[in-house]
This record gives structure tokens, sequence and C-alpha cells, in this order.
């Protein structure tokens, strides 16, 4: 059966026509077009919002504002951009590069949603539209409800405060390069300023079905230097809450095994 | 089911066709339009095989609705050549053995083009990265790395 596009250039009716029962919002249709080229019946209208509001990158001291609609592409191509180079760089190819967009990423299931770590870890506001009006929802809510109270919401932009420079670092860890779906993905923001770890704030991929906190390694950070002595409390710790997910590229367990050796390679890469 | 009108440049040449909505440009340009350089492989995004220019960027066609190339310039493999003379790619990946069974191949050009267009001059890691969405299972890739920076080579040479 073959699946329909629907395009609108009014919010509140895309809203309207998201709601109806086999829709779903098209993004880049990196994910979306996938699952109707796989045949998922459930799949019956494309809901495509027109606003170039939402191809809009907004680079103001001190924070950013990315459109739903950029693509990683355009973030690697973004002169303000730079510190989410690394990020934007290890998704896919340069194709699926210029397809896969900043809002489709925030509902990418692991081994995918390499950006929503980098936004987790930027603890990023993500910004809603609809018939209901305008809402700002922390990405770590978002994260946590966009199966169910955002399963049809339309993502607008996500904004975050451009952390300080050299604060923000993202691994990702894979068994293809330079293109290759993720074992592990981790993005921290650590201030080591002053010799000892003031802030870490970090984000795991693929230890769960979707971006989560390491909030345990993040506490026993605080205060220790930036040493193998002084990070080991916090590896020790870097699986807890984790559920690692299992696919063709690496079981749970091994995912497990390997998370603290790549946390430690982050953690101290400019030690 | 209710059809669409789409028109968009393919290789210079100006289409117009009625499709269904929700068709992927990939079934666009084969099925309607019998452009059969763009391969279907995977349809998951993963392969390459597909791979097009929209606009000059290179896009997987597999995933690419085609009412959303409206007005759009595309280009494929099947349209590089101009007047029975080769591009300078294909002519390298003929002398450089970088096609086997074929079937990468114009998703592996069209990649290459992609990165020529905008860095005539590329270095290795650069080709590596520009074809690292497409997959080949038959040459180790060596051979379309040596190709596309042999390609790049002739056209500076050309142009000097």
């Amino acid at each position: 059966m073959s699946v329909t596009l629907e395009t609108f250039t009014d919010i509140a009716a895309a809203a309207a026509a998201l709601a109806a029962p086999g829709a779903a919002y098209l993004g880049g249709g990196s994910l979306l077009v996938r699952r109707a080229n796989e045949g998922d019946v459930a799949l019956t209208h494309y809901v495509r919002l027109a606003d170039p509001a939402l191809r809009a990158i907004e680079v103001c001291p001190g924070r950013v504002r990315i459109g739903a609609g950029v693509t990683m592409g355009e973030i690697l191509r973004h002169p303000g951009l730079d510190f989410l180079g690394t990020a934007a760089r290890l998704i896919g190819g340069p194709a699926i590069r210029n397809a896969a967009t900043v809002g489709g990423n925030l509902y990418a299931r692991a081994p995918y949603g390499d950006f929503a770590v980098a936004l987790l870890a930027l603890d990023a506001v993500v910004h809603l539209g609809g018939r209901s009006g305008e809402r700002d929802v922390p990405v770590e809510d978002f994260l946590a409800k966009r199966g169910t109270a955002f399963a049809k919401a339309i993502v607008t932009a996500v904004s975050f405060a451009v952390p300080a420079n050299g604060t923000f670092r993202f691994i990702k860890a894979s068994r293809v390069r330079p293109k290759g779906l993720s074992v592990v993905t981790i993005a921290a923001v650590l201030d080591t300023r002053g010799g000892l770890i003031s802030f870490a704030r970090i984000a795991l991929g693929c230890l769960a079905d979707r971006p989560m906190r390491a909030r345990a390694a993040e506490t026993a950070l605080i205060g220790r230097a930036q040493t193998p002595e002084g990070i080991a409390p916090a590896l020790a710790l870097a699986l807890e809450g984790t559920t690692p997910i299992t696919d063709a590229v690496a079981s749970g367990w091994y995912r497990g095994a390997v998370l603290p050796v790549h946390l430690g390679r982050l953690l101290l890469a400019d030690a | 089911m209710a059809k669409v009108a789409i028109r968009f440049l393919l290789n210079g040449s100006e289409k117009a066709e009625f499709v269904e909505s929700g068709t992927t440009l990939l079934d666009v340009l084969r099925e309607k339009l019998a452009d059969f350089s763009p391969k279907g492989g995977c349809l998951q995004g993963t392969c390459g095989a597909c791979s097009v220019l929209v606009d000059g960027e290179i896009r997987l066609a597999c995933l690419t609705l085609a009412e959303t190339c409206e007005g759009c310039t595309i280009e494929t493999a099947g349209g590089l050549a101009k007047d029975g003379v080769l591009h300078p790619l294909q002519i390298a990946f003929a002398d450089g053995f970088a096609t086997q069974c074929g079937f990468c191949t114009g998703g592996m050009i069209v990649a290459s083009k992609a990165l020529l267009d905008r860095n005539p001059a590329p270095s290795r890691e650069d080709v590596i990265e520009a074809i690292s969405g497409n997959v080949c299972r038959c040459t180790g890739y060596e051979p379309i790395i040596g190709a596309v920076l042999a390609a790049a080579r002739a056209n500076s040479t050309n142009k000097a």
C-alpha cells in the first residue's frame, strides 16, 4: 500500500492532519520513508510542513537555535556551529547528512539518534508547535515522552546555551570507519578549568532505546582531577541505570563492557 | 489514488510526470523516466546505490519523495556522458578497474562527482569520506578511491 504525502504551510493544519491514524511527520525521510519501503502498513500518510523558519539557524551570543528541518549537512557547513561538527560529521554518509534533520533525530531509536545524544548533553530545549500553541520542553522530558505525549507533536526547533570553548566533547564508537552504526555514543559538557572537574553533563547513546544521562557518573566527577585515578569512580558508575540495546552491531553485554573504556577516553582526551 | 504533477530537470532535460503521491524519486526515475543508473539496493539508506544529485547535493533517491523535488535540478550517473564522450570519472573508473559487478558504480560515480564539484583536488581522506555512504562488495574500495583521485588529476591536467 502506498503512503501519500500532504504538505502544509500552516502548522495548525499540519498538526490536524498529523492527528489522523496512520499519519507521521516527514522530516528528511531517512527513517520514515525507510519504514514505508520496508512495508510498514501502519503508515498511511506523510505530513510535511513547508515553513522556511524550520530551516533557520540562529547563532546569537551565548545561545543557538536550530530549526527542526535543518539537516546534519547544514550544521556541518555552518561556521557558527563548529563545536557540533564532530557530532554531525559522524552521522551517516554525505547523502544521509543531506536528508537527516535535527527534528527527526529526536525521534530516532537507538542505534540511530546520535545528534539527540549531543542535544541531551547540551541540555537543549525542544520547541514544539501545533494546535494547542507553542510549548518549550527540556530535551530529556521530550525524549522520555517522545513515543507517547509527543508522538504526534511537531518539533519546530531546538535551542541551547553555547558551551564554553572546549567544554563540549563527543565520541561515537563504531565498527566501520568513517561511517558506521553506533556501538556507543557519548556526548559531554565538561568543565575542567582550574585543574579539577567542576561541571559534568554526560549523555549516552545505545545504552537504552533512547539517549540517557549518566547522572551517577556526572556526580562522581565533581571535584575530581582529570586523571585516570580521578575519573575511575565515575567510570565504575557509568553503567548505572542503563539497559544497553542488542542489535546486529553489538550485544548489550558488549556495549556495557566498552562504555567505561570510551567514556574514559572522552574524559581524558585533552588531559 | 490521487496523482500529483511534478516537474524537474533531469540531466538537463525538462521532465513532467503525473505520479502517485508518496512515490520515491527512485521509482520515478526508473519506472517513469527509464533512467536505470540509480539502483534500488537496500531501500534503507545504507548502500548508496540510488545516489543522485538534487540541486547539486547528493541524496538517496530511495528515501527522497519525488514531490519534494518539484522544480529541482537532478543529475544521475546516466546523464554524465555528453555526446558519446564519457565523463572523466567514468573513464577513470573503467581504466582503474573500479567497477566489477557494476551495481554500486552509478552511486559511487555520483558521490564522487558531488565531491569533485566542490573540491577539485581532494585528498585520499576526502574521497573516503565522500564515498562513505556507498557500499561496494566487490572491489575492496581501493580501485574506486584510486579512480576518483585519477579523475581529479585528469581534470586538473585538462584545465592546465
